[in-house]
């Protein structure tokens, strides 16, 4: 083979796809080829006489082109790091590598292919038999297998390249650029409506572009031209190539994937005109490279001038197979002889055409064997003999040489986006064909209508006159314009397309009717033997239809087989249901961009001009701690002891902040929260526990009672948006007289602690006292701070004196400034969540989903001084009351261990009696107290200060400590009440 | 992707709209047997047909009530939830 041979290209005047005055060069397996801009990897092999692609999955079978259309496993080649790539649709490119792929040795020469010899030892259902015994050998069994029957290969070292998705919006869509799809979208187009036109080829016309449907080739041709130009000039219309539909979803929702961007389409009405699939005839050695369908071969030639054989023959059950005959002829290809399956010779004008040329017809007769070259590389001939009944033939038999077999012998709609969405393609004996059972039923807003020979609508008038009906349908489902005058419904042109049973087995078989899963006919009779009758059942034991091509080919025929086999009639059956993506879909396409939001507080940029290394908690983003890394453990320590001994700053702002105000403020929060706030005295702070209604801790924070009916309220930094929705949720309910404002991004907090605290503040420009005697622990004041609006609530979550200073975001990074400034000469630094974390577990203080978890009630986390038993109503009041009467299995408490000890990890589990029955849940080297410190969940008859239990460390070693009182700091609350 | 209509914000895509659970009445749990309030919070009727539920506008915070098909997955009507909770509600302790 030389590289610039293409030996089996036409001339000049055919080839709809080539620009023949680009040449490109690539290379197949190392070897270089060339080929013509238009032109697929396939057809470009194809004109060099290529005919190998790939090798089967299970026997290494070789295989060739079969459908030349994209919808099958036979075309798959890796091009660099992109594997499962479909060789006859996807355009050459210079200098582009192509691999084959599931090859042992070479395309060539493949060492697999001897798997074929033993091939009735490999009987369906054979992996599930044979590996799974003893237990444990499919592991080892696995990846062998994987080897051998693997697809293409994912190289994790290849680029990522980010796609973008678009949303799009329009009237109407219509899938398939066909002659119904043409028809539609004008007919819909020139009612008003904006149409967008989906084509999965590079040029639109579909079936025009190579089918002869029963007429002269140019008059298909005019019809075609004048469709396509119509279409590519109307303002209404906009058409997009290379573009398939992957899903249609509920409300007309659309995924229509295209080279490098997946676009979501939103349509009022869906036309879906996506034609149907020619289908293959089961004899022996069917799979061979140079056995292809009919319109596979009216591809090549028209689509990309090639020459798809030297000498073909040609079988069919309809008149299309005379317009292949017609085609290979003008293409300089013999025809041996045209095998058509029916009895009755057909006298339409394309089959007088064939017979006009003296071409040699043989009527009732089939092809029964292909006969292969050496190392089934190719077809030398074939074996015809007469029909004598449902998949019989007769014993003599007759054998016709050639290199090419061409197959029409009937089709099976392209329904897959109507099946995925709740439609059945169901069997009509009447026609021998799989046929639409109605649309799915989605309301008004979801609709589609089917068109051409989805609709087994075969004869080309009536395919136009369909697809401008379903035009005119969806223009009335849009509501656009004026509601055009509709057609009759016409009726099914299908008649004499389907051979009802092309299926002959051979005694030694290898007649395939799954390509991608090299099934024979035997496979499926033996599933059904095994007593898997439904068709679904077939499917998942013999994993027919399952591959690549999801059935486009097989089910059909395999619906056949299994349904004889079983014993059953055919008339009404439907195939196996079908999921969603029609294509495959890229994954690069489906995950392009993250859109994920991050919060950051109004004091960022100051944290990261001080060092801070940042943490993300929920979608903020806070400083962990401030320093290099290498040394976090040492600034954790140091942060820690500037609170205890001195002055911290900590950036609060990423606390929920919730404003509640009304003549009901006051009872709304006693029954959102579990404390008692009906008398809370106004300036005062009270703890705020929330909880579901199954009891369950959800959210805690601070509640400021700033006047009679209004409370300012806190929530953790991840629950704001869910506490300030079940708040309004449950309001929906009670209609109390409240007004509920999430405020957390309109002011921003910054917590002051340490002995040194009230020293800095009162160094600043406050109206309000700070003394000890006019501002206690757990009040709240409202002034001026260096001219600042401010709220300072009094609290104590580190355990030392302290302020949260609640200020407006926009005066917050003025405020931090100030107080670092201000604070510097008693030492004042800033304190990262991390060390927060720390003081507050010398506190003992709980991190509500640290230290509780979705199913953590008050009791259990020794909360349950934080219930008012006495009031009527909170959400989960009815819930503790019945669990108090229930045996607790599990009670947060507090251990030490000595400071040198092995550091436990959070989520350690804890143990009685060899049995586990909790988990640390919080742990950390103290400084303060030179020990570790934790809390975790031990068994209730575990929990009284002084018993022991054992940890289990991460390495399987136990560890001996003891419960111990909490808090670990300052049990009296000294420190913070100064 | 499927559209509902807000009745506050107009048709959009139903990724903007966050699910509240069905609507279901909270027995009186001052008054209620403790089967009654653990088949509130925990047994689901999985009403094959048109069923009630709270459904919220994320971006608005609006919560309100749609009719929905669970068979067909359609909406048939959304509506403020002041249609179906007209009233004050009140909790009285139990008695004692």
């Amino acid at each position: 083979m030389s590289a610039s041979l293409n030996s089996m290209r036409l001339l000049q005047s055919t080839g709809l796809y080539l620009d023949r005055s680009k040449t490109i060069s690539f290379q197949f397996n190392g070897q270089s080829f060339q080929g013509f801009q238009g032109d697929t990897i396939a057809s470009a092999l194809a004109a060099n006489n290529c005919k190998l692609l790939s090798r089967s999955f299970k026997y290494h079978r070789p295989r060739g082109i079969l459908s030349m259309s994209g919808q099958d496993s036979n075309t798959l080649v890796q091009i660099g790091d992109e594997p499962n790539v479909r060789a006859d649709t996807r355009a050459i490119e210079e200098g582009m590598q192509v691999q084959a792929q599931n090859v042992i040795g070479s395309l060539e020469k493949d060492y697999g292919s001897l798997i074929g010899l033993i091939g009735r030892f490999l009987p369906v259902g054979f992996y599930y038999k044979a590996f799974y015994k003893p237990k444990g050998a499919w592991r080892y069994w696995e990846k062998l297998i994987r080897r051998m029957a693997g697809l293409g290969k994912i190289d994790p070292g290849s680029e990522i390249e980010y796609t973008d998705k678009q949303y799009r919006f329009t009237d109407v869509t219509v899938i398939g650029g066909g002659p119904a799809g043409l028809s539609a979208a004008l007919e819909a187009a020139d009612n008003g409506a904006t149409v967008i036109l989906i084509e999965e080829n590079p040029i639109l016309g579909g079936s025009l572009n190579y089918a002869r449907f029963k007429t002269d080739r140019d008059q298909v041709y005019r019809i075609r031209n004048e469709l396509v130009e119509r279409v590519s000039s109307h303002s209404n219309i906009e058409v997009l190539t290379q573009a398939q539909c992957g899903g249609w979803f509920e409300d007309n929702w659309l995924s229509i994937l295209t080279p490098g961007r997946l676009f979501k389409l939103r349509s009022k009405a869906v036309v879906i005109a996506s034609g149907s699939f020619e289908q293959p005839a089961v004899f022996r050695n069917n799979d061979l490279p140079g056995v292809m369908l009919g319109s596979a071969a009216q591809r090549l030639i028209r689509l990309y001038g090639v020459k798809p054989g030297q000498s073909a023959v040609v079988m069919t059950a309809n008149e299309d197979g005379y317009g292949v005959a017609l085609d290979l002829l003008d293409a300089g290809v013999a025809v041996a002889a045209l095998i058509d399956m029916r009895e009755q010779i057909s006298l339409s004008d394309l089959s007088q055409a064939v017979v006009a040329k003296k071409i040699e017809v043989l009527n009732g007769h089939t092809i029964y064997e292909a006969l292969p070259v050496a190392g089934n590389r190719g077809i030398r001939g074939v074996k015809v003999a007469a029909i004598s009944g449902e998949g019989k033939v007769v014993d003599e038999t007759r054998t016709i040489d050639c290199d090419l077999a061409c197959i029409s012998v009937g089709y099976t709609p392209a329904a897959q986006l109507i099946c995925h969405f709740g439609g059945r393609l169901i069997y009509d004996e009447s026609i021998s064909m799989l046929k639409l059972d109605g649309m799915p039923k989605h309301g008004d807003k979801c609709k589609a209508i089917a068109a051409g020979s989805l609709n087994t609508v075969f004869d080309l008038q009536q395919v136009l006159a369909d697809g401008k009906n379903a035009g005119g349908s969806a223009v009335a489902i849009a509501g656009i314009g004026v509601k055009p005058a509709l057609g009759q419904k016409l009726l099914s042109s299908a008649v004499e397309q389907n051979h009802p049973w092309p299926i002959f087995s051979h005694p030694q078989g290898k007649e395939f009717v799954d390509f991608d899963e090299d099934l024979q006919i035997h496979d499926i009779e033996q599933a059904v033997a095994e007593g898997y009758e439904d068709l679904n059942l077939v499917k998942r034991y013999s994993t027919v239809v399952m591959g690549p091509s999801q059935g486009r080919q097989s089910a059909l025929n395999n619906l056949r087989i299994a349904t004889k086999a079983a014993g059953n009639p055919l008339q009404g059956l439907s195939i196996t249901t079908q999921r969603p993506p029609f294509h495959p879909e890229p994954i690069q396409l489906l995950a392009g961009r993250s859109f994920q939001p991050v919060r950051r507080t109004a004091i960022h940029h100051r944290h990261i001009e001080l060092g801070a290394q940042m943490m993300p908690a929920g979608n903020w983003l806070r400083p962990a701690y401030y320093g290099l890394p290498e040394q976090s453990e040492n600034a954790v320590e140091q942060e820690a002891l500037a609170i205890r001994n001195g002055v911290g700053l900590i950036d609060v702002s990423t606390l929920g902040k919730l404003e509640i105000r009304g003549t009901d403020a006051a009872e709304f929060l006693n029954r959102m929260y579990t404390f008692s706030y009906l008398k809370q005295p106004v300036d005062r702070l009270r703890y705020a526990l929330m909880l579901d209604e199954t009891g369950v801790i959800i959210d805690d924070g601070i509640a400021a009672r700033l006047s009679e009916n209004h409370f300012y309220v806190s929530t953790t930094s991840g629950g704001s948006d869910s506490v300030y929705r079940s708040m309004l949720h449950w309001n929906a309910q009670w209609r109390l007289d409240v007004d509920i404002t999430n405020v957390t991004s309109a002011y921003a907090g910054i917590s002051i602690a340490g002995p040194g605290s009230r020293d800095v503040l009162q160094e600043l420009n406050c109206d309000v006292d700070l003394s000890a005697d006019a501002f206690t622990y757990s009040e709240v004041r409202r002034g001026q701070l260096n001219g600042i609006a401010a709220c300072l609530l009094r609290v104590g979550f580190v355990g030392e004196l302290g302020w949260e200073i609640h200020v407006p975001s926009s005066q917050a990074r003025y405020l931090w400034d100030i107080l670092l400034e201000t604070g510097q000469k008693y030492g004042c630094r800033p304190v990262g969540v991390e060390a927060q974390r720390l003081l507050r577990l010398e506190k003992g203080h709980i991190i509500v989903g640290q230290d509780t978890d979705g199913l953590t009630v008050p009791e259990e986390a020794a909360m349950s001084w934080a219930i008012a038993k006495k009031k009527p109503f909170h959400i989960g009041k009815r819930s503790v009351e019945i669990l108090a009467n229930k045996k607790q299995t599990r009670r947060l408490v507090g251990f030490t261990l000595p400071k040198k000890s092995v550091l436990p990890q959070e989520s350690n589990l804890t143990l009685k009696d060899d049995h586990i029955v909790g988990r640390i849940t919080s742990v950390a080297r103290s400084s303060t107290l030179n020990e570790i410190i934790g809390l975790a969940y031990v068994h209730p008859e575990q929990s009284d200060v002084g018993t022991s239990f054992d940890i289990k460390l991460s390495n399987g070693n136990r560890l001996s400590t003891k419960v111990v009182a909490l808090p670990f700091y300052d049990p009296n609350g000294k420190r913070q009440e100064i | 992707m499927k559209l509902m209509t807000c009745p506050l914000n107009g048709e959009r895509n139903i990724s903007e709209f966050v699910y509240g659970g069905e609507v279901v009445d909270m027995p009186n749990p001052a008054a209620c047997s403790d089967q009654e309030w653990s088949a509130y919070l925990f047994i689901e009727e999985n009403t094959k047909g048109i069923v009630k539920e709270w459904w919220m506008h994320a971006a608005s915070s609006y919560w309100f009530i749609a009719e929905r098909n669970t068979e067909t997955n359609e909406i048939i009507r959304t509506f403020p939830s002041s249609e179906l909770y007209m009233q004050r509600v009140d909790f009285r302790a139990a008695k004692e």
